[in-house]
């Protein structure tokens, strides 16, 4: 772990070095041939592997959504996977194009890290995991607990905001990356595992009897996650950012991987927008006119994107509560394709 | 001076200067060496000039600002008082004080660890040679990660929960939340057994001195210990006596999930210690038989034929002419320990890589400042280390002549 934010601080001073100030980041990738797309190490729902290599997860579509709309071809991404404390210096350093690793959007990391958050993918919150058998059923009742955390996260202090703000005590264990935190608290090192809600029920498929372990009610924090661009490229930012938007309108246009040739081919002004029949919006954005076609065609759109990986269709099950579209009752809503 | 003294010799200095400036190539060569340094100090500035405007063009925030902003995370050991709304500062001294602890405690244990081994290899015992053969071979052919998540993982995770820890006298717990031992309180009687405790070890020492004197002047060899055993104990007891008990003890309880009260040894850094201690002892072990065999045979059978014991004649003979070949070698292992420590990040154990390089580094992105303060500390720590034992072998080559 040493070695690896070594290396890429290395590569970030090389680059600092060397860089011409103006980078075209479009033009970068279309030359390369391949989007390079910092993705977690491997959690369900959001970027995990399969046994194949093939990744899969609600962040891994934002890359593929962003490689469909420039090359016409979702494989064309090269998936590079980063531990909670390498992902900015990768970012920083011109290793990743783009930062699509469940990442929670803070000011300081909007303002000082050199990159800024382009959108949200999903509105999460931090909660607790715990043992049934300790029978806690509030996270006001973890009074002296030990608490295992994965390092270099907001949900670190969080942690310390809670127990703090509740005049409680605790021993904090945090870990370099999410399988030894895991493991840590599967061995009993810890009594409780936080993160971002999502998260715990991710990592809980992987215990060896999920069954037997429980998440809080307790919400304790807001973790908007987005991807993140580099600063100084507004054309890249301005692409990765509605190709989000493309997904969630496309939703609620009622456009799907399905029904999306048929669609192509309606009257209506706002999907003759979206399909480039009117106008030529995709190409303002460096893209081609079909663009919101390609992208539904390789991933679908939000909706069918999240039931996929972390909804009702995937193992994960998790409701779409605030992640539901605006009209539907949450709060996931798009400007306008115009 | 007068005039039918020698003429002075023709002055030596510049060329002198000449030689030690220029080497054999003469001033040309010492052009060349200004030349190349200028370059050297000319593409220093460039790099950090550059590194500077191209930050400034990102806006990533540079400098050292940041170590006075608040932290807002804990820890779960530190050496001195801290809490999540100390700064970033604090935060690297707990760091660099959790490596240092580490470092030294784990130097210690490996260095005995290390003389044993080596001794029992040596020793005519065939079962105790064997151990301890297999123990180097076993141990040093092992990736040290691996064998710092065994301890953590394998021995120490196996320890039953807080709940059901094993105890002894009801008053020292072992589980997997780590040693639980109850913590001194200092009491009425405190001041007055240390003071005695300082006087017992300083009439010890000064009767050391008295007695390697005599044995120097007079060849005679006194038996203090007795003496020195009546002093360290005796003192201290009276002054127990008189003033009453010099410490209390806080008595660990479980409460809700974990013990409260006592003092706690965490399980990463038993893990931790004890695996790099473990495995460099093994290094040690091999350093310390090489110089132990690199002295001649001859030696020890001329300590056997004073009538010296086998033990005493190592202790006297052997080992002060080993350790000048057993030193370099061994400040080697002594900054492999300090620089390995660093990988106390995979057990969750809070050492300057982990909450300094790693929490402190992605909560403020500044990448370069942080990983150039840490490789400051440890080239620090590394030189600082092999000074002290350089002085040591200054010392001992020195005694020996």
């Amino acid at each position: 772990m040493k070695r690896v934010s070594l290396v890429f601080t290395l590569a970030l001073s090389a680059v600092l070095w060397s860089q011409a100030a103006a980078a075209q980041t479009l033009k970068t990738v279309t030359d390369r041939g391949m989007l390079s797309c910092g993705v977690s190490q491997g959690l369900p729902g959001f970027s995990l592997p399969d046994d194949k290599g093939n990744w899969t997860g609600l962040d891994v579509d934002i890359c593929r959504a962003i490689a469909a709309a420039i090359f016409n071809d979702p494989t064309k991404v090269k998936f590079v996977p980063l531990s909670a404390k390498d992902r900015f210096t990768a970012l920083q350093s011109g290793e990743i194009d783009l930062l699509s690793r469940n990442t929670t959007w803070t000011l300081s990391r909007d303002t000082s890290l050199g990159a800024n958050f382009t959108g949200v993918t999903y509105y999460d919150g931090q909660g607790f995991l715990v043992k049934k058998s300790l029978k806690v059923n509030s996270a006001l009742e973890l009074n002296s607990a030990s608490v295992c955390v994965q390092t270099g996260t907001t949900n670190e202090q969080n942690l310390a905001d809670y127990f703090k703000g509740n005049n409680m005590k605790y021993e904090v264990i945090a870990f370099g990356s999410a399988d030894e935190t895991v493991k840590a608290y599967e061995s009993g090192r810890c009594d409780v595992f936080t993160a971002d809600v999502s998260q715990l029920y991710a990592e809980r498929l992987k215990l060896s009897n999920p069954a037997d372990h429980n998440v809080l009610p307790e919400v304790i924090s807001k973790e908007p996650l987005g991807p993140m661009v580099r600063h100084g490229d507004d054309q890249w930012f301005d692409l990765v950012k509605w190709v989000l938007f493309a997904m969630v309108d496309a939703e609620e246009l009622g456009v799907t991987q399905k029904n999306v040739d048929e669609m192509a081919r309606s009257d209506k002004p706002e999907l003759r927008r979206a399909f480039g029949t009117d106008g030529n919006l995709g190409e303002q954005l460096g893209l081609t006119k079909d663009w919101v076609s390609r992208i539904v065609k390789a991933v679908g759109n939000y909706g069918e994107s999240f039931d996929r990986n972390v909804g009702v269709g995937s193992k994960l099950g998790i409701a779409r509560g605030l992640n539901q579209l605006w009209t539907k009752g949450g709060i996931q809503y798009a400007p306008p394709i115009r | 001076m007068t005039s039918d003294a020698p003429r002075p010799p023709p002055p030596q200095f510049v060329a002198k200067l000449r030689r030690v400036l220029g080497g054999r190539a003469g001033w040309g060569g010492f052009v060349l060496q200004l030349l190349f340094a200028a370059a050297l100090v000319w593409i220093g500035y460039e790099i950090v000039a550059n590194a500077r405007a191209n930050l400034q063009s990102q806006r990533i925030t540079s400098g050292f600002g940041f170590l006075a902003n608040t932290a807002g995370f804990d820890v779960s050991q530190s050496l001195i008082a801290y809490s999540g709304s100390d700064s970033y500062a604090r935060v690297f001294l707990v760091g660099l004080l959790n490596t240092l602890v580490v470092a030294i405690i784990g130097i210690f244990f490996a260095t005995v660890i290390g003389f044993l081994v080596a001794l029992g290899r040596l020793s005519p015992n065939w079962l105790l040679s064997r151990i301890c053969g297999g123990y180097v071979e076993l141990v040093r052919n092992l990736p040290l990660l691996f064998q710092i998540l065994f301890w953590y993982l394998a021995v120490l995770g196996a320890l039953p929960g807080p709940r059901q820890s094993i105890s002894l006298f009801a008053s020292i717990f072992l589980s997997n939340r780590g040693l639980v031992v109850p913590k001194p309180i200092s009491a009425a009687g405190f001041a007055p057994f240390a003071i005695a405790l300082l006087v017992a070890i300083a009439g010890s020492w000064l009767l050391r001195i008295y007695a390697r004197r005599q044995l120097f002047l007079t060849g005679r060899l006194l038996t203090i210990w007795p003496y020195a055993l009546g002093l360290l104990i005796g003192l201290p007891l009276m002054a127990w006596l008189v003033f009453g008990v010099p410490v209390r003890f806080e008595i660990p309880e479980l409460k809700g999930f974990n013990f409260s009260g006592g003092s706690r040894v965490i399980p990463e850094f038993v893990a931790l210690t004890l695996a790099l201690s473990i495995y460099t002892g093994a290094f040690i072990a091999e350093i310390v038989r090489a110089g132990i065999q690199s002295v001649h045979k001859g030696q020890m059978e001329a300590g056997s034929s004073l009538g010296l014991p086998r033990g005493l004649a190592l202790r006297l003979i052997i080992v002060p002419q080993a350790l000048r070949v057993i030193l370099p070698p061994l400040t080697n292992q002594y900054l492999n320990l300090t620089k390995n420590s660093s990988l106390a990040v995979a057990i969750g154990y809070p050492d300057l890589v982990s909450v300094f390089a790693g929490t402190t580094l992605s909560q403020t992105g500044q990448a370069i400042e942080i990983i150039a303060i840490t490789m400051g500390v440890y080239l620090l720590i590394s030189l600082v280390t092999s000074a002290m034992m350089s002085l040591y072998g200054w010392r001992i080559s020195r005694s020996l002549g």
